[in-house]
C-alpha cells in the first residue's frame, strides 16, 4: 500500500557518481536545469538528453527505476501537453474544431514541453537515485554555509531535512497501521462525496499528529541525552572533503556549458 | 567522589490556571536518597507511574531537581556550563527504538554523539569501530535501522552511547517493545559492558528476571523510595511484592507456595539451580501420596463448532524494493467458538500477517477462508460484516484513539457498523464497564488517561462493536505486572461471561501458558506448532531454536527430573507446579 510510495529513493549500487561529492552534484544539476531552460532548438535538446543519457549509463542505475519517476507525474505531463497542443494560436493550422485548433507551432511547442518536462525529472531524479537523503543535507550545509554570516540558521536546516528524511519509511508505516486499525472498526475510507471523505480523514490524521508529536518528543529527549547542541563545536564523521574525480567533474560541466553557449550564440 | 549521589530529590509536576495561579501540584518524586557507585548494575523497578522514568532523566541532567540535588562524578546537574560533562558520563538510552535513532545508517547514528562533543574525525571512527563491535553490530554498520530488529536497534543505541565513553549508561524499558530474543540479546550485552568495561548500569525494567540479572535493585513507589538493596532481599517478601504492583520470578513464587503449607526453605531462591538443589536435598523420591485421582479430562476442541475455517492460505508481500517476501505459506487452521486460541512465533514470522487475514484487512493472494462456513472471498459476501464479527486489536491500540472524550471514541465502531446515536452509546458504556473502566471516565480527553487505561479504552472500542470473534495482538505489551494481571482477567471474562472466541498474539510465554487453551507456533510464514499449551512447551529445546522458549516453569520441572526425580514434566503454571511438587515433599 503506502509503503510503495518513493520519495526521494536511493538506489545503492556502486558507480562514479555514487561516490561523487553531493556538493558537485548538486552544482551540477543547477548547471543541467540552467541550460535545460536555455535550450531553444533541436540540437540543444539532443546535447541534454546525451548529457543525461550519459549521466544514467554512469550511475548504474537501471532505466526501470528512472523511469518509475516518469509515473507520478504523467498526468501533468499530458495535460501541459494537450493543453499547449489544442489551445495555442499558430499560424499554419493543420485542424479545427469549435475551439479547439491544432497547428503546426503548437504541435511543435507542446512536443518542447514534453521534453523538457521528462528531462528535468530524470535529470533531477539522478541525484536523489544516486545520493544518501543525508549526504544531500551534509552537501546544502556546505554549499550554503556563508549563508551563516547573515544569520540563516543553515545547520539546523540541514539537520531537519536528514530527520524528516529518516523518518518517512516509520511515518509511512504509522499511517498504514492506523488506517488498517481504524478499518478494523468499521471505518471506510472510500464511501462518500468530498467532505464526507475529508470528515473521514480525521481518525487517521490525528493519531498521526498525536504520534508524531510523541516522536518527536523523544528523538528531541534522546539527541540532548547524546550532547547534541546545533552547529557550533560539532565535528563530522564523514566531512566532505573534495578528490580528484570531483574537480574533473567541474571540469566537465564547464565544458558542456560552453558548448550550449556556443550553440546557442551559433544558431 | 565519583558515582552517581542522589540527595532529597524532588519533582513537582505543577499545573497553573488562565491567571497562572498552581491549582494542583503533584509529586513525581518525592525525596529520593540514592548513591549509585562505579561499576554497580542496578535495577530499578516500580509500577507505572511511579515515578521510575522521571528518575531516570534526572541522572544525566535531562530533569532538574525541583528541590534536592543530583551529583554526577562529582558535578551538580544543576551547573549549566557541566551539563555535557555530566550527559558525557551518564549516556542513556531509551524505551522506543525508532526514536532515538538519529542517523540513516548505523554507523553515522552511532557517530552522532561524538560529533556533537566536537572530536576530531579519526578518533570518531576509532569509538564507532570499537562501540559497533562491542555490542557485536559491526557487520550491520552500512546497514538502514529500519532493516534491523528491535534486539539490533536497541544494541545500535547502546552502542551510540558507548561511543562516548560514558561511565555509566542509564536504559529505561529497553527491553519493553523486544521478543524474547531481542530480549536476551540486549541482556547479554549490558552484562558484557557491566563486567568487562566496568561500565555502571542502571536498568528501569517491568520484567522481573532482568531484575535477578542485576546486583541491586531499587524499588520505586508513588514517587519515593520502597526498598533498596539485592533483588534476593527484595523478593524475599513476596506478599510485598505483589502489594505495590509488582511481581516474582516463577521460581520464587512455587517456593513461598510451597512454604505455606511445608517446610521447604528458609530463602526462597531465585534460580533454577537454587530452587532444584535445594528440591533434591529435600524430597523424598517417590510421591508419598499416590495419585489417583482421574486425569482431568479437557474437552476436545474439534468437538466443538467451527467458527472459521482457513484453507491453504498464502501472501506475498510485494515491497517497491526489490524483495519479495513471503509473509505465509500454504497454512491450513481452524479456529473454534469460544475457544482462547494463541498465538506465537518470533517477530517476522507471519502471525501479524495471519491475524489481519481474519477480518479481510489482507486478502491472501492463494487459498481461501471460511467464516461460519460462508467464503469470504466470494462476491457476495460482505467484508464490513465480517468485520462487525471479527474484531482486531492492534498492537498498542491506544495510538489509535482520536475522539475529544472517551465515550465518544468507544461510539466511533458502533456507528460506523450503523448504529444510531442511542444504541452506540449503549453498546460504548457495556464495553466501557466490561473492560473496567468506570462512568467517571466518560468525558475525560483520552490524552488525560494513565498508559493501562488508555488500553483499556482503545479495546473497548473494539468490543463495543459487539464481536464474536476477538484479536488481540501484543495486549500486554508494556504494561507493568498488575495491569497485565486485570486485562487478562478481562479477556477471560469475554469468553466466560460472553463466549467470545478469543484469539491472541503474545511474546510472554508466561501469559500464553496462563491463558491460551491452544497454542499455534509460527515459524517463517509456516503452522510449526498446533497443539495444547503442555504439549507444545514439552517441546521447549525445538522452541528455542525459533527463537521462542518455555515458561520458566517448564524449565524447572524438566530440571528437577534431570537431577532424578521423576515429577511431571508437562507442567506451565505456577499453581500445578507446586500441587506436583508438593506431592515429593509431604
Amino acid at each position: 500500500m503506502l509503503r510503495d510510495i518513493t520519495i526521494g529513493q536511493y538506489y545503492k549500487t556502486d558507480s562514479i557518481l555514487h561516490k561523487l561529492d553531493p556538493r558537485v552534484k548538486l552544482f551540477g544539476t543547477l548547471v543541467f536545469l540552467v541550460t535545460l531552460f536555455m535550450s531553444n532548438n533541436v540540437v540543444s535538446y539532443v546535447l541534454a538528453a546525451l548529457f543525461v543519457a550519459v549521466v544514467i549509463k554512469l550511475s548504474n542505475v537501471p532505466l526501470k527505476f528512472i523511469f518509475r519517476g516518469l509515473k507520478s507525474i504523467v498526468f501533468i505531463l499530458l495535460f501541459s501537453v494537450a493543453f499547449t497542443l489544442f489551445f495555442m494560436d499558430g499560424e499554419r493550422i493543420l485542424f479545427e474544431f469549435g475551439i479547439i485548433r491544432i497547428s503546426v507551432e503548437g504541435l511543435i511547442k507542446s512536443l518542447e514541453i514534453m521534453v523538457r518536462l521528462i528531462l528535468m525529472i530524470i535529470g533531477t531524479s539522478i541525484i536523489t537515485l544516486t545520493t544518501t537523503p543525508n549526504d544531500i543535507a551534509d552537501g546544502l550545509e556546505k554549499a550554503f554555509g556563508f549563508l551563516k554570516v547573515i544569520k540563516v540558521p543553515v545547520h539546523e536546516i540541514a539537520m531537519m531535512v536528514s530527520i524528516a528524511f529518516r523518518f518517512i519509511p516509520i511515518l509511512l508505516e504509522e499511517t498504514d497501521k492506523i488506517i488498517k486499525a481504524q478499518s478494523a472498526r468499521g471505518a471506510n475510507f472510500d464511501e462518500g462525496g468530498f467532505i464526507q471523505k475529508a470528515k473521514g480523514m480525521v481518525p487517521i490524521i490525528v493519531p498521526l499528529l498525536v504520534s508524531s508529536i510523541r516522536r518527536a518528543l523523544d528523538l528531541a529527549t534522546a539527541m540532548e541525552a547524546r550532547c547534541y547542541r546545533g552547529g557550533e563545536g560539532r565535528t563530522k564523521m564523514k566531512p566532505l572533503k573534495y578528490k580528484t574525480a570531483d574537480y574533473v567533474t567541474y571540469v566537465v560541466y564547464a565544458l558542456y556549458f560552453a558548448v550550449f553557449v556556443a550553440i546557442k550564440v551559433l544558431m | 567522589m565519583s558515582g552517581i549521589e542522589v540527595k532529597n530529590l524532588h519533582h513537582t509536576i505543577c499545573e497553573y490556571d488562565d491567571e497562572g495561579n498552581i491549582y494542583e501540584k503533584e509529586y513525581a518524586l518525592n525525596g529520593i536518597d540514592l548513591t549509585i557507585n562505579e561499576g554497580e548494575f542496578v535495577a530499578i523497578v516500580g509500577h507505572n507511574g511511579s515515578g521510575k522514568s522521571t528518575f531516570a532523566k534526572h541522572l544525566n541532567g535531562l530533569l532538574l531537581p525541583s528541590t534536592g540535588d543530583v551529583i554526577v562524578n562529582g558535578m551538580n546537574t544543576k551547573d549549566e556550563a557541566k551539563i555535557y560533562d555530566i550527559r558525557q558520563y551518564a549516556g542513556m538510552v531509551f524505551q522506543n527504538p525508532d526514536n532515538q535513532i538519529i542517523g540513516t545508517i548505523v554507523e553515522e547514528d552511532v557517530g552522532f554523539g561524538p560529533e556533537n562533543i566536537g572530536l576530531p574525525t579519526d578518533e570518531i571512527w576509532k569509538r564507532v569501530d570499537e562501540a559497533l563491535a562491542l555490542v557485536n553490530m559491526t557487520e550491520f554498520r552500512h546497514k538502514s535501522p529500519s532493516k534491523l530488529s528491535g534486539g539490533q536497534k536497541q544494541r545500535v543505541a547502546i552502542a551510540g552511547t558507548l561511543a562516548m565513553k560514558p561511565k555509566c549508561i542509564v536504559l529505561d524499558e529497553p527491553t519493553a517493545m523486544l521478543d524474547p530474543t531481542g530480549r536476551a540479546e540486549v541482556m547479554a550485552t549490558l552484562k558484557k559492558i557491566n563486567e568487562e568495561e566496568k561500565v555502571t548500569i542502571v536498568l528501569i525494567t517491568h520484567h522481573m528476571d532482568e531484575v535477578t540479572a542485576a546486583k541491586r535493585c531499587v524499588v520505586l513507589n508513588d514517587g519515593k523510595k520502597y526498598f533498596d538493596g539485592t533483588p534476593r532481599e527484595f523478593f524475599e517478601n513476596v506478599e510485598n511484592v505483589k502489594k505495590i504492583g509488582l511481581d516474582v520470578p516463577q521460581v520464587t513464587e512455587i517456593s513461598h507456595k510451597l512454604n505455606k503449607n511445608l517446610d521447604f526453605v528458609n530463602k526462597n531462591p531465585l534460580f533454577i539451580r537454587e530452587f532444584v538443589d535445594n528440591f533434591v536435598e529435600k524430597s523424598k523420591n517417590k510421591p508419598i501420596v499416590v495419585d489417583n485421582s482421574v486425569e482431568m479430562v479437557e474437552k476436545s476442541p474439534f468437538e466443538k463448532e467451527k467458527i472459521v475455517e482457513i484453507q491453504k492460505i498464502s501472501y506475498v508481500y510485494n515491497d517497491a524494493s526489490k524483495y519479495k517476501t513471503t509473509a505465509i505459506n500454504n497454512i491450513s487452521m481452524d479456529i473454534y467458538k469460544g475457544e482462547i486460541l494463541g498465538i506465537i512465533g518470533h517477530t517476522g514470522s507471519g502471525k501479524s500477517t495471519l491475524i489481519q487475514h481474519l477480518n479481510g484487512l489482507i486478502r491472501a493472494d492463494k487459498g481461501q477462508i471460511f467464516y461460519k462456513g460462508k467464503n469470504i472471498y466470494d462476491k457476495d459476501f460482505k467484508m464490513s460484516e465480517l468485520r462487525k464479527h471479527v474484531g482486531l486489536v492492534f498492537q498498542y491500540p491506544e495510538y489509535q484513539l482520536f475522539e475529544s472524550t472517551v465515550l465518544e471514541d468507544v461510539c466511533f465502531g458502533p456507528k460506523n457498523m450503523g448504529a444510531d446515536n442511542e444504541s452506540a452509546l449503549k453498546m460504548a458504556k457495556r464495553a466501557l464497564k466490561m473492560m473496567g473502566i468506570d462512568e467517571s471516565y466518560y468525558e475525560k480527553s483520552p490524552i488525560e488517561l494513565s498508559g493501562g487505561e488508555k488500553r483499556r479504552v482503545a479495546i473497548a472500542g473494539v468490543i463495543a462493536m459487539e464481536p464474536e470473534i476477538l484479536i488481540l495482538d501484543e495486549p500486554t505489551a508494556g504494561l507493568d505486572p498488575k495491569g497485565r494481571d486485570e486485562l487478562l482477567n478481562n479477556i477471560r471474562r469475554f469468553r466466560d461471561e460472553e463466549n467470545m472466541t478469543i484469539i491472541i498474539v503474545s511474546h510472554s510465554m508466561e501469559d500464553m501458558a496462563n491463558l491460551a487453551e491452544r497454542i499455534i507456533v509460527m515459524h517463517n510464514g509456516c503452522i510449526e506448532y498446533n497443539d495444547t499449551p503442555q504439549n507444545i512447551f514439552k517441546e521447549y529445546k525445538n522452541l528455542e531454536k525459533i527463537g521462542l522458549a518455555a515458561p520458566q516453569v517448564t524449565y524447572l520441572m524438566n530440571e528437577i527430573k534431570q537431577r532424578g526425580i521423576d515429577v511431571k514434566c508437562d507442567i506451565i503454571n505456577v499453581d500445578d507446579a507446586v500441587c506436583e511438587l508438593e506431592k515429593y515433599l509431604q
